[in-house]
């Protein structure tokens, strides 16, 4: 690790927020209210779910690498979005914090790589025979899975956040980490796979 | 369409994340598009994305931002469903007409919309390939390949991933047989060699993020001439 710049050694990498959890239970239900927004573009509900998800959007593109300014904008860019896209959200297809992380997400590498990120084609989701689930369980989903992220052992989470938090790629995480790829995959199929079991068995 | 072979969970997870290279994102939404299994499997992945962004201690928004945003919010008109799809081409259902039946859109914008337009350069007889232009870290590259019957791809391993995705005929490797859908996600711990088993030419879009690496003398005299 010698040769790498300052600010690139591994234990910047290894210091991760654990995810705490903010919610409290007087949190309203986000996926209820950008619902709302689907059926009728009410200013006062979009305020609501600004002031709650525009300061997360940005620090997630903070934490991604972006400069505060560059943040803002892209944060405001993200949020346009969710008004203009509101009437394709489906909360019985995903939770409104996912929904609006997938936004973020695909705005931050439209805009480093100058190039769209590819996606699957929407339409063919509507085709799916519904066989998932009421509304409200996005949200008992979203509990289970805060709850489940805080019991992965310290070297599944790392490669869960620098993932989704530094969009490394697995060769990537394998060289900062000078583990093999095969490891890297490992672990991240560990972390995964056991969120997908915990909030399945709602343990 | 029968999909037997899917993404690797840890591919999944890294799409969802958008922590992959263009190029090995543009295969992974392409089987997505085609497979509604990993398409299921890729929802409880962002649901990751979800509560990691609710997890983040909030950063401080500029005072003036919500103001700006719902000025510019007053200046459009209220958009109906309807009308954003005219006002973004990107999204319209009248261009999944304009692209082949079985080609996933993420595929169609680089291409056209129809495998007929493939402009396919020769690297042994029988042997085609066309690269898109994807960017991509470490030497990876996406393109799509073009193989005929009873033909084999060069057998090769790989320093990094390797997604294959079939979108016409067939071939075999060691792992198993691929048909149209089918997805080879494959890493450095495996070499393979595909051969075609279809009567038609098999078409797959492959992507790496590092370089091939070919195990015969053949393949590395094609190689500096391809750029695999």
């Amino acid at each position: 690790m010698e040769n790498k710049p300052p600010g690139e050694d591994v234990e910047n990498v290894v210091a991760m927020p654990t995810v705490t959890d903010h919610k409290t239970s007087a949190d309203p239900d986000w996926s209820a209210l950008l619902t709302r927004l689907t059926e009728h573009k009410d200013k006062a509900v979009y305020v609501r779910l600004f002031r709650h998800f525009a300061p997360r959007v940005k620090a997630y593109l903070i934490r991604l690498g972006l400069v505060e300014s560059v943040a803002e904008e892209l944060m405001q860019e993200t949020m346009l979005t969710v008004w203009r896209k509101a009437h394709l959200y489906n909360s019985q297809k995903a939770a409104a914090s996912t929904w609006i992380f997938t936004l973020a997400r695909n705005k931050s590498i439209d805009l480093m790589r100058k190039q769209k990120y590819p996606e699957c084609d929407l339409e063919q989701w509507e085709e799916e025979p519904d066989d998932q689930h009421d509304p409200c369980e996005q949200r008992i989903i979203a509990e289970r899975m805060n709850q489940a992220i805080n019991t992965l052992p310290e070297n599944q989470a790392q490669v869960i956040y620098m993932s989704f938090f530094e969009g490394r790629s697995h060769s990537d995480i394998s060289s900062r980490l000078g583990i093999p790829l095969g490891s890297v995959k490992s672990r991240i199929r560990l972390a995964s796979e056991k969120l997908k079991w915990m909030w399945r068995e709602g343990v | 369409m029968n999909i037997k072979h899917h993404l690797d969970e840890a591919t999944l997870v890294s799409y969802a994340a958008g922590a992959m290279s263009q190029a090995m994102a543009l295969v992974t939404a392409c089987h997505i598009s085609m497979c509604p299994t990993c398409r299921e499997r890729l929802a409880h992945s962002e649901a990751m994305g979800g509560i990691l962004l609710e997890s983040l201690s909030p950063a401080d928004v500029s005072e003036d931002a919500l103001q700006t945003l719902l000025d510019c919010i007053d200046e459009e008109p209220d958009l109906g469903a309807e009308l954003l799809d005219c006002t973004h081409p990107n999204e319209t259902e009248s261009r999944t007409h304009t692209y082949d039946k079985g080609i996933p859109h993420a595929l169609g914008d680089y291409i056209g919309g129809s495998l007929d337009n493939v402009e396919w350069k020769r690297i042994v007889p029988g042997v085609y390939f066309h690269d898109l232009p994807c960017k991509s870290e470490r030497g990876g590259v996406s393109r799509l390949l073009r193989i005929a019957p009873g033909k084999a791809m060069l057998p090769h391993s790989h320093d990094g991933n390797e997604l294959t995705l079939i979108l016409q005929g067939s071939f075999s490797d060691e792992i198993g047989r691929f048909t149209v859908g089918d997805i080879a996600d494959l890493d450095n711990e495996v070499e393979h060699q595909p051969l075609v088993d279809s009567d038609v030419d098999c078409i797959c879009l492959i992507a790496t993020d590092a370089p091939l690496k070919f195990s015969t003398l053949l393949g590395k005299i094609v190689q500096p001439m391809t750029g695999f």
